[in-house]
């Protein structure tokens, strides 16, 4: 095989470019990997790795448990650097308005097959003791789980080297299009299909892609073991991420295998700077405390900034482009991007073979953004 | 949520060492409102720390005329991120604080450079400026068996002090080759006064074996240091000692600095002949801009203060003084580079960050230090990087990237804190 020609180029070689090289290479099609950098650049160098079920759509939930099992099915060859814990999801509910919100949530779990189990105020406690006492109740999700992201992108790149995948890291790609990729040095590509798997770059490379930066801020802390053992989301959560363009921050914080919490989280459009938002950071850490006050006193080490790639109905764009049939997308997975990897890869190779995918396909096709675009004109 | 104290200076000058003394002092002389804020709990720094909460002698007369002249020592106040322009977040024992500033001069000094070798992460391996800072803080060392390794003064200045404490010192090994002291003996001699400190420290070190080109290899024990090897004149010797104080120069101090996105050159704050950084209104004076010891530190502090204040003209009057001790900088350096046989002495299974429990073997696999971070989270422990960083930029070439805040940890608390004037759009607040 010649280094430039091949079946598939993927560009961008984080969590959802890796995982789809694993899957291409995997069913035998000859596959190079083009990276701008040698490390994961994008979300997946700054995300927290929550393997989460959501269902604010029955499209977002049936991608989100498809690929929470893929990475169910998976964990016992993640290496131990992936620090994959299945820790479980507690949706929490401060009051009775968001207990019921818990309640939907459980019988639309229950409905999908997903395990879900209500908790009492008391069973909070038992579970959590250092959220504040006195709220409503929750929703825990023993399926869920954790892990890091670099390690697990690498893995899914190593792998993908192994079954015969080429690697191009730190390497920009100027243009592409027509089934050619052509790089900053010079060199082309030239292939069947180019997937474009840039997450927030995605726009730059391939005209029509809907997909905004949307930027978040984490703080990790100093090594607090047992301070906490699930990863806890507010269900306020729904209410302010909902909105496509105002700013906000909500309560969400993971607990590491070191001991170590990852605190989120905030969301902001229009923020297209990677330095820390004080404003932001100060009002994600208030909100912080007031479900969990004894964070106040925990010690942290870092604070960070990434870029979710965004689309305006809150669902990838995995498929063909509108534009140009040799491009597939695979970018605009905002907050899910690490859960969602997995299940995206095979949506891509089903559609790249012909294979009936296992969940429907339409709802994530880029196509529908077009219509949705046309829907707003 | 509460607000936070603020304290709000024309020039703020962070770090109570000498230059960041001298700075302050001399600002305030020129009639700025000023404040100092340094992380120990007394003004002096590193190399004038308090001993057993008594002030340094050299240090009391300058704190008393600092006191004259109205300038704020925040002493146990680190500073740990720019909230917002001319707005420094710090925290300390009263909790978080805002330090608001016209003019902000960096004097943040430096730290140890540590070498990993097999055994040093044993107890009672450690550095030499920081045995020195433990004695002083009482930790015994009388009748106490100890060996320095190293490079440079500062390994001859602790050893002094050591021996004047009771330590039984049983060798300083020192890596510099005898003909590189040998240029450096001649650029002593054109420095008076450094002479005489020269002369001074081989009185107090009369007697104890100084070796030459020689280094420190492994160290052993089971709780603790019990012996280490030595390599001299080509072969390796073993010697017992109850302490290894390891000096391998000092790194300065430039992550504040580099937070506020002033340009490094070659590891060093870039400064003008004013002590300008390359981001306006701040100065930057002593160790970040060159490591050159405690005399230029003064000056240079001097320099940065009188330019804060506006004094060009008399900042003029110490640029000879400034350029004749940093030509004697650059000799040390020189001196007292580290040999390339010293990245030899790290062993596969060698742990390299301290804080991450991460081997030189998992490193060795790495091309950066970014993805060194990222894959084996070398560098992003409690010390941020201020170990292990220099570590792998001497063994592996590894250049750090961006600074991240907070610049030490600090509370969830602190950085949750508001302060006046600052609009916290937290719009789930109910």
């Amino acid at each position: 095989m010649s280094d430039t020609s091949c079946d598939v180029v993927i560009v961008g070689a984080g969590i959802v470019g890796s995982a789809c090289a694993c899957e291409c290479a995997h069913e035998g099609l000859r596959v190079a990997v083009i990276d701008q950098d040698a490390a994961p650049g994008g979300a997946t160098s700054a995300a927290m790795g929550h393997i989460v079920v959501m269902d604010d759509s029955e499209a977002q939930f049936a991608l989100t448990r498809y690929s929470q099992v893929l990475w169910y099915k998976l964990r016992s060859e993640l290496p131990a650097d992936a620090e994959y814990d299945q820790c479980g999801t507690i949706w929490v509910a401060s009051d009775e308005e968001e207990m019921t919100e818990a309640r939907r949530k459980a019988a639309n779990y229950g409905r999908g097959g997903v395990p879900a189990q209500l908790l009492t105020t008391a069973d909070l406690e038992r579970l959590e003791p250092k959220l504040r006492k006195g709220m409503a109740g929750g929703l825990l999700v023993p399926q869920d789980s954790v892990l890091y992201p670099p390690a697990a992108a690498r893995f899914l790149l190593e792998r993908a080297r192994e079954k015969g995948a080429r690697l191009h890291l730190g390497r920009p790609v100027e243009k592409m299009g027509r089934g050619r990729v052509q790089l900053a040095d010079g060199s082309e590509f030239s292939a069947a299909v180019i997937v474009n798997a840039a997450g927030t770059w995605a726009p730059a490379l391939t005209v029509g892609v809907n997909v905004t930066k949307r930027k978040g801020h984490l703080l990790i802390t100093d090594r607090h073991p047992g301070f906490l053992r699930h990863e806890l989301v507010e269900l306020g959560y729904l209410k302010s991420v909902a909105s496509f363009t105002s700013d906000s921050v909500a309560f969400n914080i993971q607990p590491r295998k070191t001991g170590q919490l990852l605190i989120g989280s905030s969301r902001q459009f229009g923020a297209d700077t990677k330095e820390v938002d004080h404003a932001v950071l100060r009002a994600m850490l208030a909100r912080a405390q007031q479900y969990m006050p004894e964070l106040g006193r925990t010690s942290a080490i870092r604070v960070w900034t990434g870029f979710r790639a965004a689309t305006p109905d809150k669902l990838p764009l995995i498929g063909p482009s509108v534009e140009d049939s040799t491009i597939y997308l695979a970018t605009g997975h905002e907050g899910l991007g690490i859960t969602t990897s997995l299940a995206t890869a095979k949506l891509m190779v089903d559609q790249l073979t012909g294979r009936n995918p296992e969940i429907p396909a339409a709802p994530y096709l880029p196509s529908r953004t077009v219509s949705l675009e046309n829907a707003h004109a | 949520m509460t607000s936070a104290a603020k304290t709000e200076v024309d020039t703020l000058v962070v770090g109570g060492g000498p230059a960041g003394m001298w700075a302050a002092l001399s600002a305030a002389e020129c009639g700025m409102r000023v404040a100092v804020a340094d992380d120990n709990p007394e003004m002096g720094g590193q190399v004038w720390r308090a001993e057993l909460a008594k002030t340094a002698p050299e240090v009391a007369g300058l704190i008393q005329k600092l006191r004259e002249a109205g300038v704020q020592l925040l002493a146990g106040t680190q500073v740990v991120d720019q909230v917002a322009p001319g707005v420094l977040l710090a925290e300390g024992d009263g909790g978080a604080s805002y330090l608001g500033f016209g003019k902000l001069i960096l004097a943040t000094g430096a730290r140890e450079q540590f070498l990993p070798f097999p055994g040093w992460t044993l107890p009672r391996v450690i550095g030499a400026g920081g045995l020195q800072a433990l004695v002083k803080s009482g930790l015994p060392v009388r009748g106490k068996r100890l060996v320095l390794a190293g490079t440079g003064p500062l390994l001859l200045a602790v050893a002094a002090y050591l021996r004047a404490h009771g330590a039984e010192i049983a060798m300083i090994c020192e890596q510099a080759s005898r003909s590189a002291l040998a240029s450096f003996g001649a650029a002593l001699l054109r420095q008076p006064e450094k002479l005489l400190q020269a002369l001074s420290l081989r009185k107090a070190l009369t007697g104890i074996p100084l070796a030459l080109n020689c280094w420190v290899v492994a160290a052993h024990g089971t709780v603790a240091v019990e012996g280490i090897d030595i390599w001299h004149e080509g072969k390796v010797k073993r010697i017992a000692c109850e302490y290894l104080a390891c000096g391998f120069h000092l790194v300065p101090n430039t992550e504040l600095a580099t937070l506020l996105g002033c340009r490094l050159v070659n590891g060093y704050v870039e400064v003008d002949e004013f002590q300008r950084t390359s981001r306006p209104g701040i100065f930057c004076a002593g160790e970040p801009t060159g490591i050159g010891g405690l005399e230029l530190s003064v000056v240079e502090g001097k320099v940065a203060g009188l330019a804060a204040a506006g004094r060009e003209k008399a900042a003029r009057k110490f640029f000879r003084r400034r350029r004749m001790l940093g030509a004697f900088a650059r000799a040390m350096d020189r001196t007292f580079a580290l040999r390339p046989e010293l990245k030899n002495l790290v062993e596969a299974e060698t742990i390299v960050c301290r804080c991450e429990d991460v081997s030189y073997a998992q490193l060795e696999r790495e091309v950066s230090w970014r993805m060194a971070k990222l894959m084996t989270r070398c560098g992003m422990g409690p010390c941020q990087g201020r170990i292990c960083g220099p570590v792998t930029k001497f063994l592996l070439g590894w250049s750090p990237d961006s600074v991240r805040p907070p610049l030490f940890p600090v509370t969830v608390g602190t950085l949750a804190h508001s302060f006046s004037g600052c609009n916290v759009d937290d719009n789930q607040e109910r």
